[in-house]
């Protein structure tokens, strides 16, 4: 077994965010980390949208990010912290639209290590140095600046380690010009390990401690140490130092720690200010529970500086200073609003508020005001006695706000993300649809969300109309060259011809100068300001003043089909012959003196644009009847000339050459792609050579089973071909490389670009007798989104055999149930107190759910109909139950008759795990035997009774918790959390239940699936996938004995069961996989892993057929892991980050082949050379691996 | 073995414990090393993205809360130490 892993849906998880210029150009841009993944955003400032520019597979695990500047430059730069045990600086190179990787320092081991630095990073304000540290001891500052030829050079690292110091945050102080200064939290557990008393733990002091680089002595010296508020966590830049022009303080430097209920303004020699966190005036709230900052983010304005600080909540607070030079006169704290938690804060200068949250889709905010002038109120630290600090030991008085629905901010710009995917089906079940959808179970609390997830991309559609008649085609025209918009809508039908104009309305016009009363073949814009129609008869070219130039086809002949472009046509009569027609530097058409036959019946013409600054573009495409297309002269030398042919499997339907961009093809222009729609519904796209005209390179794809129709449209100003069959299709340059994704629409019959002032890049199609106006939106997201809120975390969904709805668990720790919820405000009004009902009923989706003590549980159940994408019923569990784990079950005893059983816990503790009672709810489908049941520590069999279920069976050998199961006749096969997979048997004769099989590691199972009955796919926590084997002759074995008492005296080997199972294959996917299925992706195809991600990759393993793909295919990566090896973003050696824990195995890392597209063309060529092939076998390749497998 | 080398051996070794904290001994005490093991495993659990989603889902506590009370728990993971027979 061979498998190959692709990523179909890279992590949209995002764990941090960082903001700056770093195209060097006068826009910011947000660099985005989602963990394996690099991702550069740019904000538009007048429309609001984040656009993507680029996104990259680092290979490596990034744990920190931060963005600095030289002094006086203009352009940022991006250090990366990872598991790689280097610190890289990173440039965006907007030239060729990539990360460069400018200095990449070794300082250690790689691997997410205790004490190796690269998880935290702190940078000096001014650009001059940088602090990268571990969770402990470690410490590096390297010294930045600039060489004689102003590139960015990185000294040697100088040591700032302090032994057994446990390392909270790191922060780089602002200073101003004087030398650099970090700040670290810092706990020292010396003592602590030493006492058995515990008194020098209960003691430890959390200490807030300055590094100082000297930059005269090249040298770090601990500045000073001062113990701080034991619970801090975070600290946050303070503005400081002069500027150079007036000799005004910008702040007064320093830092702001944040802790459990209070932020402390702190520096070296200057009085502490502390303030409290404003807590929510809820009722419902925990009054004993701290709350800690979780995100934080300075913004300076000209002679102003606030600082944005996010609770764990989600409430935002506006933290603002006053100052009188370099001395603090108040720290002041007031609510600002409510946003989703995030994981990282980025405030723009063009007023936005980037908010990367934790789970669930990121936001783009704009800023309204910034809270100057409202009511809320504002906790000073004046207002206290000695700013706060009196009694540091003591907490301050409590104070509150009411949270209230956005007010400062509004969303500008949705960025959707699945993460994270609890669960996942794979299913067809939409009708219409022939590749299967992904339904997962995405987010967390109460932002949850059930998803459909359809490949494709997204259509919005702006009007839809009737006609009054079924049409075969619409063009659009704009009526001069220099036009914006088009001006006409031109509809062909079976008898005539029908104009519209596009103005404030669309309205019929008659005096177009087109011919009304026959149909119509083409329509043209040409030359500068004259229209062209192609009907049957003839060809009218309709100057600027109306005055119509007539070209009328030979007695007893038709014109059967025709192609246009800027200065050229080509029409074929039905005598199977073609006729040339070019503009001429007047503006006349000329007709070439002779006509070339061509022997069969032409089916299809086209040529391309005229490339810009030429008179014609030399080649054109004829399809014919004989099953050939072949490629044709249009030069003055060689005029209809034929240069090449191509034979085909079908008659041609459709031809349609285009210029795309592909920089897997040519990166530095266009390339001339011929495509042909054949009539049996397939798309052939060959490469055009521009120097002889020859048709290389043919990849071949099936779109549907009507005859393909093609047309040449804009999508985002740039070329792409919109394929009609009975699915429609689009072809388009998506970040340099083509894409082929489907369009999730009807289907059409006939479209053309549109472009009016309301819809600038729209297009324009009919289906039927409708008229379509509609727009892509979205070129990035190949896969489609709908989704429907849920009221919890998702745990799992089930289906059932017999209907097409799904049935879903759902359940949140620290949460009161709804029961709950009314109970405790019905004592607190009984207490007669007063019960603000705006803040109980402000929406869960937005603001969360008051926070319980732990053990407290919500849970529901829930049945959703995923076609229509609504729930159908929910079940809400009392008394502190939460639902774990369910199953449809036949019980033999009424007849085979199905049952959901839901296994529950009431009272249930997460850690050390324990719960008060265990429950198996029996529901009856309406509105019972034997089961297999999921219960922790024991596995069991159960009939059922009258009243209840009656016991079986158990197993108490399963060694932790059992948190997957899957059967498949008497075999059953158990995930366990530490344990990895079992193999056991129910033996129905002597109703024994036996473990006969295990693995021989230990593994920490999240999802698991039966390959087939000896074989399981499963994945760990630590995102790995791995696939396990039973000896097929141990499995017959087992199988043969119809006791088991063969299995039960047979010795125990390793400690664990009798057999052991092999490992075919390994590989780490960087992401915590939930799911596993074994399923189909495209009608026909062969059967895949696919597998999802908690940060919301959604993957494939693909087998390979056969020895020779795999050796290719392996040499390739061979190839690929040499080149990646210097290009790393990371700097992570990819054979050892795909074998983080155990060593790669029978698996091909797709991913990383894929980014063979992106080479620079003599590197492809060299590899192509060493496997013996061409660059474009290879390609070709790749694509056919992807296609055949996943049709993505 | 002559004593000179024993004694630069030792004090290499020294060298080599001082710098990479959490490296085992023939004297460690079953303690010590449990204590090595959780801190190991909680800047671990810090260190990577994915476990640290995994934990404030189950937990229902914000991701930030987790490596907080995490990183917190690092300082003392296995309770005080045993008291010394010898005293």
């Amino acid at each position: 077994m061979h498998l190959y892993n692709l990523t179909l849906q890279p992590p949209t998880a995002t764990t941090q965010a960082i903001v700056g210029n770093f195209s060097g150009a006068r826009q910011q841009e947000i660099i985005v980390s989602h963990g394996t993944r690099l991702e550069l955003l740019r904000p538009d400032a007048q429309t609001g949208k984040v656009a993507t520019v680029i996104a990259t597979d680092v290979f490596g695990s990034i744990r920190s990010l931060a963005a600095f500047r030289l002094t006086g430059g203009t352009k940022d730069y991006a250090i990366v912290g990872s598991d790689s045990g280097r610190i890289v600086i990173l440039d965006y190179d907007p030239k060729t639209s990539s990360f460069v990787k400018l200095h990449q320092e070794t300082y250690g081991k790689s691997g997410a290590r205790r004490i190796v630095p690269g998880q935290y990073l702190a940078t000096d304000p001014k650009g001059r140095s940088v602090m990268i540290s571990a969770m402990e001891k470690s410490k590096l500052v390297y010294i930045l600046n600039r060489d004689a030829a102003a590139n960015l050079t990185i000294s040697s690292p100088l040591e700032a380690h302090k032994n057994a110091a446990i390392i909270h945050h790191i922060v780089g102080l602002d200073v101003g010009f004087e030398n650099p200064m970090f700040a670290a939290l810092e706990v020292d557990y010396t003592e602590s390990d030493q006492d058995p008393t515990g008194e020098a733990f209960n003691n430890a002091e959390k200490m807030l401690t300055y590094y100082e680089l000297d930059l005269g002595l090249n040298h770090v010296v601990r500045k000073w140490s001062e113990p701080t508020d034991p619970r801090a966590n975070l600290l946050v830049q303070v503005p400081g130092g002069q500027l150079a022009s007036s000799d005004r303080f910008d702040g007064p430097s320093g830092v702001l720690v944040c802790c459990e209920d209070h932020i402390i303004y702190r520096h070296a020699d200057a009085a502490q200010h502390r303030v409290p966190i404003p807590r929510r005036k809820n009722p419902l709230e925990d009054p004993s529970r701290g709350l800690i900052i979780t995100a934080a983010v300075m913004h300076k304005m000209k002679g102003a500086f606030f600082f944005l600080l996010q609770s764990e909540d989600g409430d935002l607070y506006k933290v603002t200073i006053e100052h009188e030079e370099e001395e603090v006169k108040s720290l002041k704290i007031k609510y600002f609003d409510t946003v989703p938690v995030a994981s990282s804060l980025c405030i723009l200068k063009s007023g936005f508020l980037f908010v990367a949250s934790e789970f669930g889709n990121h936001f783009l905010y704009q800023f309204q005001k910034l809270g100057d002038d409202d009511n809320e109120p504002e906790f000073s630290s004046t207002s206290y006695p000695s700013f706060g600090m009196a009694e540091p030991s003591v907490p301050l008085p409590r104070a509150f706000f009411r949270p209230r629905p956005l007010e400062n901010l509004v969303v500008a710009d949705e960025l959707e993300s699945l993460d994270p995917i609890i669960d996942s089906k794979v299913m067809n079940l939409l009708p219409n649809s022939d590749t299967p959808q992904i339904f997962a179970a995405c987010g967390r609390g109460p932002g949850s969300t059930f998803r459909t997830l359809r490949h494709g991309l997204e259509v919005e559609e702006s009007v839809s109309s009737d006609l009054p008649g079924i049409p075969n085609a619409v063009w659009t025209t704009k009526r001069n060259e220099d036009d914006p918009f088009d001006s006409y809508i031109i509809l062909s039908f079976v008898n005539g011809t029908l104009v519209l104009s596009i103005g404030e309305t669309i309205e019929e016009v008659q005096d177009t100068g087109f011919l009304s009363a026959a149909p119509t073949l083409a329509v043209q814009q040409i030359g500068a300001d004259a229209l062209l129609q192609v009907h049957p008869q003839g060809i009218r070219h309709v100057l600027v003043d109306r005055r119509v130039n007539e070209w009328r086809v030979p007695q007893g002949k038709t014109i059967v089909c025709a192609t246009t472009n800027k200065r050229q046509v080509v029409v074929a009569l039905s005598s199977a012959e073609l006729v040339y027609f070019e503009l001429d530097l007047d503006g006349q058409l000329n007709e070439y003196q002779d006509r070339k036959a061509m022997g069969s019946t032409v089916l299809a013409l086209s040529i391309a644009e005229v490339p810009e600054g030429r008179q014609r573009t030399p080649y054109l495409a004829v399809g014919c009847e004989d099953q050939t297309v072949r490629i044709i002269s249009l030069d003055p030398e060689s005029t209809l000339d034929t240069i090449s042919l191509q034979a085909l499997t079908a008659p041609p339907s459709s031809i349609c050459i285009a210029d795309m961009l592909d920089a897997s093809i040519n990166k530095a222009q266009p390339t001339m792609f011929v495509n042909i729609g054949l009539q049996n519904g397939v798309l052939l796209r060959t490469v055009l050579d521009p120097i002889n005209g020859q048709l290389t390179d043919t990849r071949t794809r099936f779109l549907g089973t009507r005859p393909v129709k093609l047309v040449r449209v804009q999508i985002q100003r740039n070329p792409a071909i919109l394929a009609l069959s009975s699915r429609s299709w689009l072809n388009y340059t998506y970040q340099n490389l083509m894409h082929f994704t489907p369009l999730i629409y009807d289907n059409l019959d006939y479209a053309w670009s549109f472009s009016a002032e309301l819809s600038p890049e729209g297009l324009i199609g009919i289906a039927g007798s409708v008229l379509r106006i509609f727009q892509v939106p979205k070129l990035g997201m190949k896969l489609k989104q709908d989704s429907m809120p849920l009221s919890y975390t998702p745990r799992k969904f089930i289906t059932h055999p017999g209907n097409n709805y799904f049935y879903m668990i759902e359940g949140d720790h620290r949460v009161l149930s709804e029961e709950a919820t009314a109970k405790k405000l019905e004592a607190l009004r009984q207490q007669g107190k007063r019960i603000d009902e705006e803040v109980i009923n402000l929406p869960p989706e937005q603001f969360g759910r008051p926070k319980a003590a732990a053990s407290t549980w919500g849970s529901c159940i829930r049945i959703i109909d995923p076609i229509e994408a609504k729930t159908l019923s929910v079940i809400n569990l009392e008394d502190n139950e939460a639902a774990f784990s369910l199953a449809v079950v036949p019980f033999s005893a009424r007849g085979g008759e199905l049952h959901l059983v839901v296994g529950t816990a009431a009272d249930t503790h997460v850690s050390p795990r324990s719960c008060s009672s265990g429950f198996l709810r029996t529901y009856k489908f309406v509105d019972e035997g034997r089961a297999l049941e999921f219960q922790h520590k024991a596995l069991r069999i159960y009939d059922i009774g009258k009243k209840k279920l009656l016991r079986k069976v158990e197993n108490k050998t399963f060694t932790t918790a059992i948190v997957s199961l899957a059967t498949q006749g008497s075999r059953i096969i158990v995930g366990d959390m530490q344990e990895s997979i079992q193999f056991a048997v129910y033996k129905a004769p002597e109703n024994r239940l036996l473990t006969f099989a295990d693995d021989s590691q230990p593994r920490w199972i999240s999802a698991m699936t039966m390959v087939d009955y000896n074989t399981i796919a499963a994945a760990d926590r630590f995102g790995n996938v791995f696939v396990n084997r039973l000896d097929p002759k141990i499995s017959d074995q087992v199988v043969d004995d119809p006791t088991g008492a063969g299995i039960l005296h047979e010795k125990a080997q390793l400690m664990g069961a009798p057999h052991k199972t092999k490992m075919l294959a390994h590989f780490h996917v960087g992401d915590l996989i939930t799911s596993i299925h074994k399923v189909s992706l495209v009608a026909g195809g062969r059967e895949v892993l696919l597998y999802t991600g908690l940060h919301g990759t959604i993957g494939i393993l693909v087998p390979f057929v056969s020895k020779e793909d795999v050796d290719f295919i392996s040499t390739l990566e061979q190839h690929m892991r040499t080149e990646q090896g210097q290009a790393s973003l990371v700097g992570r050696d990819q054979l050892s980050w795909r074998g983080y824990y155990v060593p790669v195995k029978a698996v091909v890392d797709g991913d990383l082949c894929e980014t063979y597209a992106r080479l620079p063309g003599t590197k492809q060529q060299a590899i192509a050379g060493e496997l013996d092939r061409t660059v474009g076998e290879v390609l070709k390749k790749l694509e056919q691996l992807r296609v055949t497998a996943s049709g993505f | 073995m002559s004593s000179e080398l024993r004694y630069t051996a030792n004090t290499q070794l020294e060298h080599l414990h001082a710098r990479y904290t959490g490296t085992g001994h023939a004297d460690l005490s079953k303690y010590e090393w449990l204590a090595h093991q959780h801190r190991d495993t909680l800047s671990s659990v810090v260190g990577h993205p994915t476990l640290t989603s995994f934990l404030a889902i189950a937990d229902g506590e914000a991701i930030g809360r987790v490596k907080f009370e995490m990183t917190e728990r690092m300082l003392q993971p296995c309770g005080p130490p045993p008291k010394k027979d010898d005293d």
